[in-house]
């Protein structure tokens, strides 16, 4: 659990554990994530990634400990429209199209100014798949669909569980851009991986779930 | 930066359920297939007299909408729930409670509203007197959101659960005791000729409550159901 606590730090979680039925599934582990960082979190399988992304989403409570979002305690509606959290259940409609699944979300979470669903179907090279039902596409299409939401939403924070899995080389590549184009931005990102798929960026800093057996 | 408004966020909600409901509309047609099929039952298996048809018309046809209605429930959060949507709605920055009653809304829409519609028909094959027939559809209209909203806060509690279908039934019908009640009250009212404004009055009442209270409940339901 390594760590450098950074100044100003938009995220932050001190002691932060998760117990379910009294069986740790992570923690306890301090970190913090300023603005235009990335902080890669990496385990195996079952070392607790999703549950901790979903916990600093706010999707479960924390066990023990504390989480700090700019400066204050985490409340569910400080969060909401300043995060994005890219789960593994894309939240994709099967039988809708690609544009239809994206103007649905921007309707939900805004837009960035100057984007339009359609643009950002282009650039995360579905170009010409816009139209189309996302039941018709690939696992890696459908993802990249899904990472369209990256680019639409206003978000500074951004929770990604597994953003690189069903993806191929092009497609990680999207993913590192769109990353490295955030941090630029002043945005923070949380990024699991099971550690199979080399991330370039080598300024991102890495944290370790161990594996509690 | 341009966030979206609630007003946006909650015509996108009913939009896209009601495009998902089109693009699926064969599924629409189950449940009014099974009233239809469940009301003709009944003639067969009590005789086609017309008299003691036209005395339990009413009841026949309510309980058929209530159990076709029930039949549908569970897919109102269970599709979003396992494809992910969920989280997306309840991590969006708005109002959950009140997209969560848009997404009451278009389920009430595609299942109930057909059901309505084919209830003059049902009520008609079993012989029940016009001038209680309106009374019939005023107490549907009044009736059906009123289930909608129930039966949604019971989806919402035990969407967590693994094939809750049958649960869910055993939850929900003692609920929809009074509103059958009520609603059967007002009908075999108007049938005797006697005032039947007053169970109606109750079953609208019971509805502005449940307007209210019903998205709020499901949302603390669903928070909870996510935990799991």
């Amino acid at each position: 659990m390594t760590t450098s606590p950074p100044t100003a730090a938009l995220l932050e979680a001190r002691g932060l554990a998760f117990a379910r039925n009294d069986e740790p599934v992570f923690g306890p582990l301090d970190l913090a994530l300023g603005r235009g960082e990335t902080l890669l979190v990496e385990g195996d399988n079952g070392s607790g990634k999703t549950t901790l992304l979903r916990v600093l989403a706010g999707l479960l409570p924390a066990g023990a400990g504390e989480i700090r979002f700019d400066g204050a305690p985490l409340r569910r509606e400080a969060l909401a429209g300043r995060a994005l959290f890219l789960g593994h259940q894309l939240g994709l409609k099967l039988d809708l199209s690609c544009i239809e699944n994206l103007r649905h979300f921007v309707a939900l979470y805004g837009q960035r100014d100057g984007l339009t669903p359609a643009a950002a179907i282009d650039q995360v090279g579905l170009a010409g798949y816009g139209d189309e039902p996302v039941r018709r596409l690939s696992a890696g299409q459908k993802k990249r669909a899904a990472l369209a939401r990256l680019l639409l939403a206003p978000a500074e924070l951004w929770l990604l569980d597994e953003p690189f899995a069903n993806l191929d080389r092009h497609g990680i590549a999207l993913v590192n851009r769109l990353l490295a184009a955030h941090a630029a931005r002043g945005g923070a990102a949380l990024v699991t991986s099971h550690g199979a798929v080399s991330f370039v960026d080598p300024s991102a800093r890495h944290l370790c779930l161990e594996l509690r057996a | 930066m341009r966030p979206g408004s609630t007003a946006a966020a909650c015509a996108a909600v009913l939009r896209r359920d009601l495009l998902l409901a089109w693009r699926r509309r064969g599924d629409a047609a189950f449940p009014v297939l099974y009233a239809l099929i469940v009301a003709t039952l009944f003639p067969f298996a009590l005789g086609p007299e017309d008299a003691l048809l036209a005395r339990i018309a009413a009841g026949i046809v309510l309980v058929t909408v209530l159990l076709a209605m029930l039949l549908a429930l569970d897919a109102l959060f269970r599709p979003d729930l396992e494809d992910g949507s969920l989280e997306l709605l309840l991590l969006a920055p708005q109002p959950l409670p009140l997209l969560l009653g848009m997404k009451i809304l278009a389920h009430w829409i595609t299942t109930a509203l057909p059901l309505i519609v084919i209830a003059p028909l049902l009520a008609t094959m079993l012989h029940l007197p016009a001038q209680a027939q309106a009374v019939l559809l005023a107490a549907l209209l009044l009736g059906t959101p009123l289930l909608s909203l129930l039966g949604a806060v019971l989806v919402a509690l035990t969407a967590g659960t693994y094939r809750s279908g049958m649960l869910l039934a055993l939850m929900l019908l003692p609920l929809t005791v009074p509103v059958v009640i009520f609603a059967a009250g007002a009908v075999s009212a108007a049938e005797a000729g006697l005032p039947h404004l007053a169970p109606l009055l109750w079953l609208g009442a019971a509805l502005a409550l449940a307007l209210v209270l019903a998205p709020l409940a499901c949302a603390a339901a669903l928070r909870i159901a996510l935990d799991a």
